[in-house]
């Protein structure tokens, strides 16, 4: 059956002229990178020291200026509060989710006044951690531009698996804010894979486990065929790297605390502590031993350190990341003895630890030949490489937690499961619970749990109009629409009226479209050009595909036209490919209006003559068919 | 027989020209269509009958999704990323339904006129069932070691596949009734197996 479709809506070759480069982003908790790749090949792209990772480090001055990376990530010691790092962590996050958190992060998080996201205080100024992680992203856009000599407004974003919708929308708006159009968010451990070139691999079941700063993640991909297919993932989003040093540098300061005779840890102690206990970490993964000092209001301490009492102080973080691993494989339906290959992801599975530990765990040597910091941002590159010029391979993603809606007594009732495939579309019915009601208030929640307090608020909008009837007559159908990215889109109509609400779900922990819209026009000098661009581009891209679908219509049809009516059209497409060339958008629109007003009575004769040919019995799998699609 | 074709000739949204309704493609200027009224087995290429062949039915929609899903469309207009991701979306939810043994069962009688509704009845009408289920859900509830749950979770797995073999037969030998008694009994069988499978993996985390 396969075989007997045509195949004429092959992606065509990008056209040069339509901007700059698209580049592949990993936007780590602690590290960012970027890459571009070129024929297939990916390189991640440096700054003037020859490093790839750019630390997601933020340092505000009182100034006005930003700084992002390495000298960000030094200033901690001396102006801690000007220094925001770790936002990831904040990404589409209410108050309530980041008082797990509370104490582990070196600034201070308040909520706005009208709830929602999170907000940093920083330098005298209130930021969303998705102003943050926009000022990370223009470092990484700028670095970039620099590298490639070139513009660039384009690019695959990764994000872990397990991102919930909030955090997913956050990281799309950081993008935006940015000046960069997101091609696609794709998870963090398909990256990888996709950068092992598990896709020209042996089919079957590979494993990624990816232990970064602040995040773990295990996904269970299955490859077949030039397919990548997320099976299952899990994770942690507060799991990482962090908790490590957390647990080191306690160890030190109770140490620094016996030492000295101090009851009271100061904010600067424990920042340094941080870091001299993040340096001896990293250290102790190629030496077994050491010895670091602390030293604030001139009074040092000496510290040793062995790697068996690191591991010791690591152990119930790599065991929760193993217990993970097992519910994942559980969850899929799968043995391990199914998993071919194991990917290591995140600069912390460089301790020989977790290495051991994943090794035992999956009864085989992990891949690691390629930087596991660097992996993620070279996927991403490859991704984007092959969604600007075509390939064979496709990601396959699933949803990753269910979704659902808060029913009487406060149960969730889901509406789509976790794992699913998407993009994926799927409804639900509910009823009025009171005679004469008109208005239904829906809660959009996401999560596993049964009850609606034990899973994420995602939004909240109220179904009105609805004609009253008695308790339990109305048909609401509540339909979920989760895109190739995971954003997700409600929309609810009651049945037997047709009243019907559609919401893209901006979460409750997100931006709104004015707030969005405020900081677009506040945080780029530019940013009505960006704008103008922007809709610009999209009229043209509208316009060339009115042109080539007009005259591949012309080279299968042209006979049903006298002479003067095919002067008319070639006046009009003539008319198009002009205003194409300026950059008047409504010029453009008025023009492609022009044209379909010219080929209107064209278009008639040939369904038409379609309609008489499949009378007459031609088949209509034939039907015009003499030409192998409109691509020029 | 030509009136029918004809009226399955719609207009192409972008050159307008008449393209069979059936087609992913126009023939002409090569844009997307959105999805067609098809049922899920001809939506993937696969002959309406239970036993299907599962590689095949992964190879098809391995190969539609490849043509169709929205990442062929980066860069492209509006309308045609938006008509990919519908396609994309209608060859996942064939693809979900049919690769499902339960599913499919259910989809098939649907589509052969013999609907069942198994999500309304939260109640086993069948007394010998019901005894049978509640004796194996009491068994995998007390279970508390490894081995006991590992023996009970297999067993609960063959229950899936012998009745799955059942409603095979009873397709082949068209007895509707018969398949959608065996699609009710599938149900809560698969159930049991999801439970014992969940049951062995808390056990074996030690929780
Ligand atoms: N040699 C090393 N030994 C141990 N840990 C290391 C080593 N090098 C880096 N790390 C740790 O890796 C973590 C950073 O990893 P990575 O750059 O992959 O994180 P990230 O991608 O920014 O975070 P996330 O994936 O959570 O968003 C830090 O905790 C860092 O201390
Ligand atoms: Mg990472
Ligand atoms: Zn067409």
């Amino acid at each position: 059956m396969l075989l007997q479709l045509h195949e004429p809506g092959e992606t065509p070759a990008p056209h040069d002229d339509e901007g700059g480069l698209a580049v592949g982003i990993d936007l780590g908790t602690t590290n960012s990178v970027v890459a571009v790749a070129r024929d297939g090949k990916a390189e991640v792209l440096r700054g003037e020291d020859g490093r790839g990772l750019v630390p997601s480090v933020v340092h505000y001055g009182d100034d006005g200026s930003v700084v992002v990376g390495e000298k960000a990530r030094e200033a901690i010691l001396e102006s801690p509060d000007h220094v925001i790092s770790s936002v990831k962590r904040l990404m589409g996050r209410g108050l309530e989710d980041v008082k797990s958190l509370a104490g582990t992060l070196p600034y201070s998080v308040e909520v706005a006044p009208e709830g929602g996201m999170v907000r940093l205080k920083v330098a005298g100024r209130v930021l969303t951690p998705v102003e943050v992680s926009a000022d990370i992203l223009r470092a990484i856009k700028a670095r970039a531009e620099a590298a490639l000599a070139k513009g660039v407004d384009k690019a695959v974003v990764t994000v872990p698996a397990y991102f919930d919708d909030a955090a997913r929308t956050a990281t799309r708006d950081a993008a935006r804010l940015a000046g960069l159009e997101v091609l696609r968010l794709v998870n963090e451990p398909t990256a990888a894979a996709l950068a092992y070139g598990l896709d020209n691999a042996a089919e079957g079941l590979y494993a990624v486990y990816d232990l970064g700063g602040g995040t773990f993640d295990v996904s269970l991909l299955r490859m077949e065929k030039g397919v990548f297919q997320v099976k299952a993932t899990g994770g942690d989003a507060a799991l990482g790297g962090d908790d490590i040093d957390h647990a080191i540098a306690e160890h030190f300061l109770a140490e620094r605390a016996e030492r000295l005779g101090e009851q009271t840890i100061t904010a600067g102690e424990a920042k340094q502590a941080l870091m001299v206990a993040r340096i001896a970490k990293e250290c102790l993964s190629r030496s077994e031993g050491g010895e670091w000092m602390i030293e604030v209001d001139g009074k040092p301490s000496r510290h040793f350190l062995d790697r068996a009492t690191l591991e010791r102080l690591a152990l119930p973080f790599v065991g929760r990341t193993m217990s993970i691993c097992r519910g994942v494989v559980a969850d899929a339906g799968v043995e391990l003895s199914d998993v071919r290959g194991v990917v290591l992801v995140g600069g912390s599975t460089r301790m020989p630890l977790v290495r051991a530990k994943v090794a035992e765990f999956f009864g085989r040597q992990p891949l690691a030949d390629i930087n596991p910091d660097e992996v993620v941002a070279v996927g991403a590159a490859l991704q984007a490489e092959a969604l600007t010029a075509g390939s064979d391979t496709l990601l396959l993603d699933v949803t990753p937690l269910s979704l659902g809606i808060e029913t009487m007594g406060g149960i969730v009732e889901k509406v789509i499961p976790r794992n699913q495939p998407i993009p994926v579309a799927m409804a639900q019915e509910f009823t009025t619970y009171q005679d004469g009601q008109t208005a239904m208030a829906i809660h959009v929640v996401q999560g596993e749990r049964e009850m609606v307090d034990q899973c994420r608020s995602l939004a909240r909008f109220t179904l009105r109009g609805i004609p009253p009837m008695t308790a339990g007559a109305a048909r609401i159908r509540v339909t979920f629409t989760v895109d190739a990215d995971g954003l997700l889109t409600v929309s609810a109509r009651e049945t037997a009226t047709g009243v019907e609400q559609n919401v893209a779900v901006k979460p409750s922990y997100g931006l709104s479209e004015d707030e969005m819209a405020q900081m677009l026009r506040e945080s780029l000098e530019h940013a009505r050009d960006d704008m103008a661009r922007r809709v610009l581009t999209e009229a043209v891209v509208e316009a060339r595909r009115s042109v080539l679908a007009v005259k591949a219509a012309l080279r299968a049809d042209s006979d049903l036209l006298s002479g003067t009516e095919q002067q008319a059209i070639d006046a009009a497409l003539a008319e198009v490919e002009r205003a194409i060339a300026g950059t008047d958008r409504d010029a453009v629109n008025a023009a492609v209006e022009r044209l379909e007003a010219a080929t209107k009575g064209f278009a008639e004769k040939r369904m038409d003559r379609g309609i008489r040919q499949a009378l007459a019995g031609v088949s209509v799998e034939t039907l015009g068919s003499a030409l192998d699609g409109g691509e020029e | 027989m030509n009136a029918s074709a004809a009226a399955a000739i719609l207009p192409c949204w972008s050159c307008k020209g008449p393209v069979c309704g059936r087609a992913l493609f126009c023939s002409v200027c090569g844009a997307v269509q959105g999805p067609n009224a098809a049922d899920h087995f001809a939506r993937l290429g696969m002959t309406p009958a239970y036993d299907i062949d599962i590689d095949a039915l992964e190879r098809q929609y391995f190969g539609f999704q490849r043509r169709l899903h929205p990442d062929r469309f980066a860069g492209r207009s509006g309308k045609e990323k938006m008509l990919s991701q519908q396609q994309a979306t209608s060859l996942n939810e064939a693809y979900e339904t049919l690769k499902d043994p339960l599913k499919r069962a259910v989809y098939l009688l649907g589509l052969l006129g013999r609907a069942v509704d198994l999500s309304a009845c939260g109640t086993i009408s069948d007394p010998e069932l019901l005894m049978e289920q509640m004796e194996k859900r009491e068994a995998i509830a007390e279970a508390d070691t490894v081995e006991a749950i590992t023996k009970l979770s297999a067993s609960a797995d063959a229950d899936v596949i012998a009745c799955q073999c059942h409603i095979s037969a009873a397709f082949n030998a068209g007895d509707l009734d018969a398949a959608a008694e065996l699609a009710t009994r599938l149900k809560y069988l698969t159930k049991l197996a999801e439970d014992a499978r969940a049951r062995k993996g808390r056990l074996m985390r030690g929780a």
